[in-house]
């Protein structure tokens, strides 16, 4: 699923930052050249917009989309119908010791660490402002705008872009809500939890998306 | 001549000469390169410090080329772990601030080489309070952790940086009741199937046997299995030419005991063997050593003998043939060493003794699931709570078990006596654990639930 988007976003954004960096690294009777080359990259970018090119907000939204619907398939159809329905298996935080699935939010980290580690360009991760973990709570200035906006927005999305250790990224925030009993009980009887009193449907986080845009 | 050519010609002619010496074969080699390590290497990669490009894979491979080094040996031991820092937890950008102060992505920021003067033990060459770079805020979220050292949270019994398997708050709650003894469930190994036909028959095989090597095969699990000489002393070329092979070495023992192998490379004894040096010397070992055994060399057969491969004598003799520090000496009186006494003696049931081995090299499930002997001596070390669930939780409660590891003079006693240490995490965790455990809490039915 990442590669034609990675291979999409690599085409939009690259040939701009390569393009640029020639034109700045060029000396000056080169930079006309350059210049000439800039034009005709851009050319080519605008070209492929008009054949459906797309930007970071509509690849942010596309892979929000593919991770929102696994995560609510993998919670609803695997761990709240198996676990809290059916009562067949425990889903547990310690899922390899105690032969259980994994949590939701589990399952989730470890597919944004696999992400992580594959280095295609872009990264995401689960964050809440009532976060079991504390290192999931909000940190940078996009991430607590973001997670105050989606907490009201009515599913609506957050973004911005943000420079982060010189690097400038576009940021996406997309509420995650609880979607199935299984996130309310776990969370309110979570004993490190800073929240008790969620109930279905409430925004319980956000899922936050990071695109490097240049530097 | 002009002085200037006069030194690039002396320059030249002793590059040349230097190139041709570090050329010219392999202890000569070896030779040279000692000159070239820039300071003692951590006793960790000691063994295998002559075997530079280990670690310095390419010229100017910078941080990425160092890195894949240290996984290409240690990431599978990290994944088996379950890692509690594992790099992608740095390469998140929301993280960069935290990178600039520690660059947790790189092995080499807490684990660096060639600088003994700031290398502590686990060969960190971090100051011992660098956790607070990104967890000072913990004394505001535990209460049972304010007021308590900064450079105290890698003490034993509390938090590793990397391996937490036998450390994590919920597993502290479910054996926090735990005897300080129960019945020994140490694995049972599994017999290693083979199939006689190897390269060619016996008869093509030109080695004497002495009656005593007759002997000793004749009694040995080899000779159970149906191994004969040719299985050890023939080996075929990539020719396809059958060779003998007068004194078998890893390389063939690994045909069969692949596991064993794989983990001997992976440890200290057998990681100069790995990177294709010369076998590791008793001498060079850094460590308290006895002085009669200084002149040997590690390999299969230094601790299993040839032709008898008495597990008996490996699994304590072998080791205290060599090893000459605190902890090894006094294990003759320890409990433990009683119960070796009677399990080899017959009048103790098999499993219910303790030797070296039991507790250094264990024994362990392969992904397959086949029981085999780890030979990495150091996987169930450093820090000693590796050993806790690996190896003394086969006889042993938890609780009992981390007192006694963090316990240092214990430990050099070889645990003779009881610990006089107390592991507080256990009560800590037992005043925050809910009544319904997080792993049962799935099942419960939530406020709202459908009846």
């Amino acid at each position: 699923m990442t590669s034609p988007l990675r291979s999409t976003f690599i085409s939009f954004v690259c040939p701009r930052l390569e393009a640029a960096k020639r034109l700045f690294a060029a000396p000056p009777r080169a930079r006309s050249s350059s210049l000439l080359l800039v034009a005709l990259v851009l050319t080519a970018c605008g070209k492929n917009e008009a054949e459906g090119g797309i930007t970071p907000q509509v690849m942010a939204d596309a892979l929000h989309a593919v991770m929102e619907s696994d995560r609510i398939v993998y919670t609803r159809k695997v761990v709240n119908r198996l676990a809290k329905e059916q009562k067949v298996i425990k889903a547990s935080e310690h899922w390899e010791d105690d032969k259980a699935l994994p949590l939701p939010a589990q399952m989730f980290r470890m597919g944004a660490e696999m992400v992580a580690e594959k280095k295609v360009g872009f990264t995401y991760a689960l964050m809440s402002k009532w976060p079991v973990n504390k290192q999931n709570a909000p940190r940078t200035d996009a991430e607590k705008k973001g997670l105050d906006f989606v907490e009201k927005s009515d599913g609506k999305s957050f973004s911005v872009e943000e420079e982060l250790n010189g690097v400038r990224y576009f940021t996406a925030v997309y509420p995650d809500v609880a979607v199935a009993e299984a996130c309310v009980s776990c969370h309110n009887e979570h004993k490190d939890s800073p929240r008790k009193d969620f109930k279905m449907g409430d925004v319980m986080g956000g899922v936050v998306i990071r695109i490097p845009v240049g530097k | 001549m002009k002085p200037t050519s006069t030194r690039l010609l002396i320059w030249s002619l002793g590059t040349a000469i230097f190139a041709a010496w570090s050329a010219s074969g392999l202890e000569l080699r070896n030779d040279a390169r000692r000159l070239l390590v820039p300071a003692s290497t951590s006793r960790a990669h000691g063994p295998i410090e002559l075997a530079c490009e280990a670690c310095h894979t390419e010229p100017f491979a910078g941080p990425d080329g160092m890195q894949a080094a240290c996984l290409g040996c240690h990431a599978e031991d990290l994944k088996a772990g379950q890692d509690s820092h594992p790099e992608s937890k740095f390469t998140d950008p929301r993280n960069a601030g935290r990178v600039a102060v520690l660059d947790a992505r790189y092995c080499v920021t807490c684990h660096a080489e060639h600088v003994p003067e700031r290398t502590h033990a686990l060969g960190v060459t971090q100051p011992n309070d660098f956790c607070v770079n990104c967890h000072a805020e913990i004394g505001d979220e535990r209460a049972s952790h304010r007021g308590l050292p900064f450079d105290g949270c890698t003490d034993a019994g509390c938090h590793n940086f990397h391996d937490n398997r036998a450390l994590y708050e919920d597993f502290l709650v479910k054996h926090a009741g735990d005897p300080e003894l129960h019945e020994p469930a140490v694995p049972e190994l599994e017999p290693i199937p083979y199939t006689p036909g190897g390269p060619s028959s016996a008869s093509t095989v030109a080695l004497t046997l002495t009656e005593g090597e007759r002997h000793a095969w004749e009694t040995s699990a080899h000779a159970r299995a149906g191994l004969g000489c040719d299985g050890c002393h023939e080996s075929r070329t990539e020719s396809g030419v059958v060779v003998s092979v007068e004194v078998p070495g890893v390389s063939v023992c690994r045909n069969c005991h692949a596991n064993e192998a794989k983990t001997f490379f992976a440890g200290r004894h057998g990681m100069a063997l790995a990177q294709e040096l010369p076998p590791l010397a008793v001498a060079a070992a850094g460590l308290a050593m006895k002085d009669e055994a200084r002149g040997r060399h590690l390999d299969c057969g230094s601790c299993h003998g040839a032709h008898e491969f008495d597990r008996g004598r490996a699994r304590t003799e072998a080791c205290v043939g060599c090893h000459d520090d605190e902890h090894t000496r006094a294990f003759w009186n320890s409990k433990h060493a009683a119960l070796g006494a009677d399990e080899l003696a017959g009048v103790a049931p098999p499993g219910s003794g303790v030797h070296c081995s039991t507790c250094h090299l264990p024994r362990t499930s392969s992904e397959d699931g086949h029981v085999f002997v780890l030979h990495d001596q150091n996987a169930t070390l450093r820090p000693n709570e590796k050993m806790a669930r690996s190896v003394c939780m086969n006889c042993h409660g938890l609780p009992f078990a981390l007192d006694a590891l963090a316990d240092a003079a214990l430990v050099r006693r070889n645990f003779s006596g009881r610990p006089g240490k107390h592991v507080k995490s256990f009560s800590w965790a037992l005043a925050r654990a809910p009544k319904i455990p997080p792993s049962a809490s799935s099942d419960t039915p939530a406020p709202g639930d459908a009846p």
